[in-house]
């Protein structure tokens, strides 16, 4: 197991009680292999959210993939969805009384090139409520899902933003345990690769590897 | 090995994967597969209705993902293989679960207890195969085998 990622039963974030296994896991070898680009079927890739113009402060979201030996992973997929810049996921089950915006899906798909780098063009999400416990709020993120090389090495995290208040509140952010791979989900603000009378830039890398963080 | 970089930590998925995940054929790997359907199951023993089930299988590959119904069904259509692997996503796991569909009694891990071994044993039923994942026991009903990568 990662040594770095978060504990299933994590009492402080309460939805963690039912769904966690009671039983270890059990050791087993590696899996072979894992989908490659051609193995999967995503539809039409977008990367720009912002296509039917909505309400919110648009930025641009990249970075890399990477194994731990800072090697690129190329031609590998990657989805993001996100709230609105009220806080709102588009939803069913969303039911945040905040505006939902008419030009604002939340899901974007793309693929990394051939250093390993992606790139979206977004709205900075918003913080919402939750009912964890009272007066609960997630720090503003986007949730990102990525194939990395090998099924093994599948991941599905959230991206923050640098200095958010909420961190310290939020069970799910510091579910885990290290404050130094915390820093790992917080994105860079980058003033070199925002755009003159467009966006703001984030910077965000995610490495894949399994292997122990000492 | 100062240069090695630290992996970025797994994150819960939340209530709202549908927006980011799923994608329209995206249970179907293999038209002419076997169908795989089954229930995620917590440890009250109500099915999860914001899950995301997704199989792989090397030899011939195969990638399948399905996200669960308002029941907590899902469903795949896959190659028939002796075994096919499994990942688990839901608001409340903080990482997601390995298991393995095994067709095939012999591909199950050594390292499984004799006493749980059939819960990664799938059903046959009149249309394939049904597997039910039971995230935490909930009496008599055992949890399903989740592995450590």
């Amino acid at each position: 197991m990662y040594t770095g990622d978060p504990p299933y039963d994590f009492p402080e974030y309460k939805s963690t009680a039912l769904r966690h296994p009671k039983h270890p896991l059990i050791a087993v070898g590696p899996e072979r292999g894992g989908p490659a680009l051609a193995h999967l079927r995503p539809g039409e890739l977008s990367n720009d959210l912002t296509k039917d113009g909505p309400v919110g402060e648009r930025i641009t979201v990249g970075g890399r993939l990477l194994d731990s030996g800072g090697r690129p992973i190329t031609d590998s997929l990657v989805e993001i969805w996100q709230a609105n810049a009220a806080g709102r996921y588009r939803h069913k089950g969303d039911n945040w009384p905040a505006p939902l915006d008419p030009n604002f899906q939340g899901g974007g798909r793309t693929v990394t090139d051939g250093e390993g780098r992606y790139s979206f063009v977004t709205i900075k999400p918003g913080p919402y409520p939750w009912g964890n416990h009272p007066n609960a709020w997630r720090p503003a993120h986007i949730h990102f899902s990525v194939m990395g090389r090998a099924f093994d090495e599948r991941l599905v995290t959230q991206m923050y933003f640098p200095g958010d208040p909420l961190f310290r509140d939020d069970p799910i952010f510091n579910s885990v345990r290290d404050p130094k791979l915390r820093e790992l989900m917080i994105s860079r603000f980058s003033m070199n690769a925002s755009q003159e009378n467009w966006a703001l830039a984030y910077e965000f890398d995610i490495v894949v590897d399994r292997i122990p963080y000492e | 090995m100062s240069e090695r970089k630290a992996s970025t930590p797994s994150q819960t998925v939340g209530p709202f994967l549908a927006i980011g995940m799923p994608w329209e054929d995206g249970p179907v790997a293999d038209r002419d597969g076997v169908r795989i359907s089954g229930q995620v199951f917590d440890g009250a023993g109500e099915p999860i209705p914001d899950a995301l089930v997704e199989t792989w299988q090397p030899e011939p590959a195969a990638f399948a993902r399905c996200a669960t119904d308002g029941d907590g069904r899902w469903h795949v259509v896959v190659p028939r293989t002796p075994y096919v692997a499994v990942h688990v996503f839901a608001r409340g796991l903080l990482r997601h679960l390995t298991t393995r569909i095994c067709f095939e009694e012999s591909t199950v891990p050594e390292t499984v207890p004799v006493d749980r071994r059939d819960t990664l044993l799938p059903e046959e039923t009149d249309d394939g195969y049904r597997f039910d994942i039971r995230i935490q026991a909930h009496p008599p009903d055992r949890e399903t085998v989740f592995f450590d990568l």
